[in-house]
């Protein structure tokens, strides 16, 4: 008689994809999830490019591919970062159903759930943007940058996305209800606006200039804003806050999964 | 109002006051985040007053309109999710084996409403004139800015009454705040009509209420007392609230039928 097999537990990449599945299976089934995850962005991007167009006149102003792509750089990042924040909202229904709690029980290693979630915030926001992108193009957005600065300017924006949903998880597994969205979402919403939204850093003036001089999300715009008008700058400075703000966020979530397993 | 209906009235208006009052996750966001908005967008978009046409010199003085509107949007939220919760815990169902009537629902749950209104429209106010704007209309103009503002208020409270009866749910309220952020933006929020370059977005905005609320707001702060932009202001408010409390009874006469 043979030996019975011994069970080979799941592994982190087994975890993982299992946890995205399900959250991006929820995400494209369920319109709840999806459509404001669709409209949200094209809204700003709207609002911000349509409504606002007139500022390109202002004296001082010269964005070389215009207003649109101006404010398509500061909207990609924004749903990249709202799309962190609406994937801490999905963990921390997780928790308040219980079906959390199923993760922690059934996975050999739970930084695989974290990493799940993660990858599924990053496939929400490339279906978020291929919309957005579509969207911006057909209403004539011109792209001055090359095909490299191109995949930089969506390298940040990825980057944002993880950092993101690391903040939020972190928070959602500290709090693990949903009654802990805004403290998800305001200091994201802050940072965001903090920076030069509307017009260039050097037209700002006064104690917004002054924030959003150290603001790192300015980095990250500028460096945007040079890869779409194909005239990076601060590029190193932008990867270099995009990298570290990841791992930053990557020790926060860690210590939220410990807090969640803690809690039991 | 006869006496049975003031005491009704009363008794559901100070529930509803001392309901608000209590809660500061109500008060606190609906007066944070619209002064927030303020100081981003009056320091951001300072250079719009460079565009020739722009009507003050002050972006704070023409900004500091939205957060009235702002303000109006979370009274939908909050009167909705206050009464979403009483159907949901089926406090409406005890209250409708009462002699109620429902006026005196819908008008006692809107007191509550009212008192945000003011303290939001007063504290809007000060702020922004502690920040430098200005006001044109003098005194009395803030006497009717704040006037304007709980009556705005309690009119889209009543499409928050509305809304509540008709999904029963706090979530379903919650869902609705995207959707009256759509008509804050696509209206003249950041510049005047007659600045927005986009000509399809001129349209909607032209064609969008809010547009005219904000304009009577701006009337008071930057030009003085312009009667016909006044008038329009309220008239658009009695008008949506007229519309939310007809919609909020034919609501509320369905709902108590189903319980």
């Amino acid at each position: 008689m043979n030996a019975p097999q011994a069970h080979r537990p799941a592994g982190l990449r087994a975890i993982a994809l299992a946890v995205a599945w399900r959250s991006i299976h929820n995400f494209l089934t369920n319109p709840a999830f999806l459509v404001p995850a669709l409209v949200f962005p094209l809204f700003f991007f709207v609002s911000f490019a349509g409504g606002l167009s007139a500022i390109a006149n202002v004296p001082g102003f010269d964005f070389p591919t215009g207003y649109t792509a101006f404010q398509f750089v500061f909207v990609l990042l924004q749903s990249a970062a709202f799309g962190g924040v609406f994937t801490g909202f999905g963990i921390a229904r997780d928790f308040e159903t219980g079906f959390a709690r199923r993760y922690l029980l059934a996975a050999s290693n739970r930084s695989g759930i974290v990493a799940g979630y993660a990858l599924a915030a990053v496939a929400r926001a490339f279906v978020t943007w291929t919309v957005l992108t579509v969207v911006a193009l057909v209403a004539g957005m011109n792209v001055g940058g090359e095909g490299i600065e191109i995949v930089g300017l969506y390298s940040l924006a990825l980057l944002v996305n993880i950092a993101a949903t690391m903040w939020a998880a972190g928070v959602a597994m500290r709090v693990r209800s949903i009654q802990g969205g805004p403290l998800m979402q305001f200091p994201v919403f802050l940072i965001l606006f903090l920076a030069p939204v509307y017009v260039p850093l050097d037209l700002l003036s006064g104690w917004i200039h002054a924030v959003a001089s150290i603001n790192p999300v300015t980095a990250l715009i500028e460096a945007g804003r040079g890869f779409i008008s194909g005239d990076p700058e601060v590029v190193a400075l932008a990867f270099a806050i995009g990298i570290a703000l990841p791992l930053l966020f990557s020790l926060w979530a860690r210590g939220g999964l410990r807090r969640a397993e803690a809690a039991g | 109002m006869s006496g049975s209906l003031a005491t009704q009235v009363g008794q559901l208006a100070h529930r509803s006051v001392l309901r608000t009052l209590r809660q500061p996750a109500q008060i606190v966001p609906a007066i944070v985040f619209p002064l927030f908005l303020l100081a981003v967008n009056s320091g951001g978009l300072k250079d719009a007053t460079n565009l020739p046409g722009f009507p003050t010199d002050s972006y704070l003085t023409f900004a500091l309109a939205v957060p009235f509107m702002q303000g109006a949007l979370f009274s939908v939220m909050n009167s909705g999710t206050d009464l979403a919760r009483d159907i949901e815990t089926g406090f409406l169902n005890r209250l409708a084996l009462t002699p109620l009537r429902g006026a005196a629902l819908l008008s006692g749950l809107l007191a509550g409403t009212i008192v945000l209104g003011v303290v939001q429209g007063v504290v809007y106010l000060t702020v922004g004139l502690i920040a430098g704007a200005e006001l044109a209309a003098g005194a009395g103009g803030a006497l009717v800015i704040i006037l304007l503002s709980v009556s705005i208020t309690v009119a889209f409270g009543t499409i928050g009454l509305f809304a509540a009866l008709r999904t029963g749910t706090g979530e379903a309220i919650q869902g609705l705040f995207p959707v009256f952020f759509v008509f804050l933006f696509l209206s003249s929020m950041a510049l005047p009509l007659d600045l927005i370059e986009t000509d399809w977005y001129r349209a909607i905005a032209t064609a969008n209420p809010v547009s005219y609320l904000l304009d009577a707001f701006r009337s008071l702060l930057i030009e003085g007392w312009e009667p016909d932009q006044l008038a329009l202001g309220f008239g658009i408010a009695a008008t949506i609230f007229i519309i939310g409390m007809y919609a909020a009874s034919s609501a509320l006469k369905t709902r108590l039928v189903r319980t």
